[in-house]
């Protein structure tokens, strides 16, 4: 029996060892290698360029700080948004059906190809203080426009839909059987959502919600123009870079230097391959389920 | 304790009115299509029919026929469903998974926890207990996920072939299992196996187009069907038709004698035999010799048919032609030269027929 499964596992190995026939032309090969190059070089090149010898400085300075910890607690709170927001949104949009609905889905999907100072303008005819709700926010003493909440706002706005496109795929992709055995086994709508769909769409919320931060957290288009860039309270780090690159280009790179560094802990994050099958006891005796059932 | 239920669902065309009593496990089967999921959905509140009510221990399921609309929710109904997979919660254990209803249930956490421990050890999968879905095999979690079902004390079990994804090691253990929990239990199973229906259920119910073709005692559908899905799942030929004298006539102007005698049913025979009725001929295969001429020698039946397909069957050889079926032996068949598309005559002695009103 041990045997036999070690002999398994050295079949499947070699079977991954050899590559497969692609079809693949060769100048195909050549323009991907070029794609790669646009991506890479650039920021090789930046990295090339950072000061290494003042990077802790430059990056520790008080602006810098000030920024960076902003560009986090916005970025943390307008995640939070898009996910008590988004969740809701996504389960509707993959669930439910109503008229309008691919409608309300193309809508909601608008930001992620809008520019985002055409968003920007949107929000602040929106909640500024000549605004569609800025009036009454206005007589209620509520000013949000050029304030923290706006900047928390203008991300919100670019970044729910990432949240809402991933999770909305997850959520279609599960399909709705084990809610309709756990609703035939006496849960209650609100207990199933609780135990049944936020677990099995963990995975997809988590990556929509890494995503959504980091779209937050590169906010420059929308932020600069509903919220302005006001130290301490609406410059946020790439507010910061932007700003420096004219007086003193070395903090530029190097605080560009922490956003990519923040850039690539999300995609391996957003995009790592998930471990969903716990490995098994050692007391196990029985043959394993057929390999189809860990595919989420 | 009864489960009437009517409903009518016009995109499928699907009405069927259906009657559990208490303690009562119905088997359904019929064709692919027949609309037997949509009857386990309607029963579970997971499908809204167009019209019809439905009834569980006096609790209304729904009332869609008066002008006051009644729905009671699937969690509210009390009808767990078991289906062909079982669907067991990826991220809990199998113990986690049986105290599900439970819990759904307001049952406090350690008590409903012991009871799942114990549904578990009913289904003989308490070893099982802390494994992940993804570490059971197929008839483990299927085991699981009976215990599941029944953990939330359902009023009434529905399950949806519950064996038809299974390998043909674990199917029988399970067979042996549902008998058992099934005993005395009020369910609706929804089969393909005849197995299930003699072995599980006390009475069968075919559904054909989305409406019932016929119901009763397994026993007795099988021995004397009125539907052809029902003949063929006994394995008899089966040709319907008008009753004339002790025989059948088909549209197509075939005379098939018969008699009229009831062997081993309880039906009453003589109200069911009207002549100019509704009736049907029904013959085993192995009744039924295959020659190449027309062999009339009173009292039998000889028609000639055109050979579909020749496949084997057990240690005989089954001749096929449309609808009607011969088994005979491999040297007979050899004999005769048998292949597809040759004209043979059937020929099936009239004691052999079984006639009767349909």
């Amino acid at each position: 029996m041990i045997r036999k499964g070690v002999a398994t596992r050295q079949r499947v190995k070699t079977r991954t060892r050899v590559p497969a026939y692609s079809g693949i032309p060769g100048w195909v090969r050549v323009l991907a290698v070029l794609a790669a190059v646009v991506v890479v070089l650039p920021l090789l090149a930046m990295v090339l360029k950072v000061d290494w010898a003042h990077f802790i400085p430059l990056v520790t300075s008080e602006p810098s700080q000030t920024a960076l910890g902003l560009s986090l607690r916005t970025s943390a709170a307008s995640t939070l948004l898009c996910v008590v927001l988004g969740v809701p949104l996504a389960l509707v949009l993959a669930r439910d059906t109503f008229r309008l609905q691919g409608l309300l889905r193309s809508l909601v999907l608008l930001p992620l190809v809008l520019p985002p100072v055409v968003g920007g303008i949107a929000l602040l005819y929106t909640f500024g203080r000549q605004g569609l709700l800025g009036k009454t926010l206005d007589v209620l003493g509520l000013q949000i426009a050029f304030s923290t909440t706006a900047v928390v706002l203008a991300q919100t706005f670019v970044a729910l839909p990432f949240l809402v496109v991933s999770l909305e795929g997850a959520l279609r992709t599960s399909g709705s059987r084990y809610e309709a055995v756990a609703a035939t086994l006496g849960a209650r709508p609100g207990t199933v959502f609780r135990r049944v769909t936020l677990p099995l769409v963990l995975p997809g919320l988590a990556s929509g919600a890494v995503l959504s931060f980091a779209r937050s957290l590169g906010e420059f288009g929308a932020t600069l123009t509903f919220a302005g860039s006001l130290q301490g309270v609406t410059r946020t780090l790439p507010l910061e870079i932007y700003l420096q690159r004219e007086t003193d280009p070395d903090a530029a790179v190097a605080l560009s230097l922490v956003l990519v560094a923040v850039a690539v802990a999300v995609v391996a994050l957003a995009y790592r391959r998930p471990a969903l099958v716990r490995p098994a006891p050692a007391s196990r005796t029985t043959a394993p389920a057929p390999a189809g059932a860990d595919v989420p | 304790m009864t489960l009437s239920f009517h409903a009518a669902v016009a995109a499928r065309g699907f009405d069927v009115s259906l009657t559990v009593r208490p303690g009562e496990t119905v088997a359904v089967m019929g064709p692919n299509g027949a609309g037997k999921s949509t009857l386990l959905s309607g029963v579970a509140g997971l499908l809204s029919p167009d019209g019809g009510r439905a009834e569980l221990n006096g609790r209304t399921l729904f009332d869609l026929d008066g002008g006051k609309r009644t729905w009671t929710p699937p969690h509210a109904r009390g009808t767990a469903l078991l289906a062909q997979e079982p669907l067991l919660f990826p991220h809990l254990s199998a113990v986690d998974n049986v105290a599900f209803g439970l819990r759904s249930a307001g049952v406090p956490k350690r008590e409903a926890k012991q009871q799942a421990l114990r549904w578990l050890s009913e289904v003989e999968a308490e070893d099982l207990a802390l494994r992940r879905p993804a570490e059971l095999s197929g008839g483990q979690a299927q085991r699981v996920a009976v215990a599941r079902a029944l953990a939330a004390d359902p009023a009434l079990l529905l399950l949806d072939e519950p064996l038809a994804a299974l390998d043909i090691h674990s199917a029988p253990l399970l067979r042996r299992l549902f008998k058992r929990v099934l005993a005395g239990r009020q369910a609706i199973i929804v089969t393909h196996d005849v197995l299930d229906a003699l072995i599980l259920a006390d009475r069968v119910v075919i559904l054909e187009n989305g409406r019932i073709a016929e119901e009763g005692p397994t026993r007795e559908v099988l021995e004397r069907p009125r539907s052809s899905f029902a003949a063929g799942l006994a394995g008899l030929n089966f040709v319907p038709g008008t009753l004339q004298g002790a025989g059948v006539r088909t549209e197509e102007g075939l005379q098939i004698a018969g008699h009229g005698e009831d062997p081993g049913g309880s039906r009453d025979s003589a109200r069911l035999c009207t002549p100019g009725g509704p009736g049907v001929a029904v013959f085993p295969p192995s009744a039924v010799s295959v020659f190449l001429d027309d062999a009339h020698g009173s009292p039998r039946n000889s028609f000639a048919v055109t050979i579909t397909d020749l496949e084997p069957h057990g240690d005989q050889v089954r001749v096929r032609a449309g609808s009607l079926a011969a088994d005979i032996t491999p040297a007979a068949s050899a004999d005769l030269g048998l292949v597809p598309g040759m004209t043979v005559h059937f020929v099936v002695k009239a004691a052999a027929v079984a006639v009767y009103g349909a």
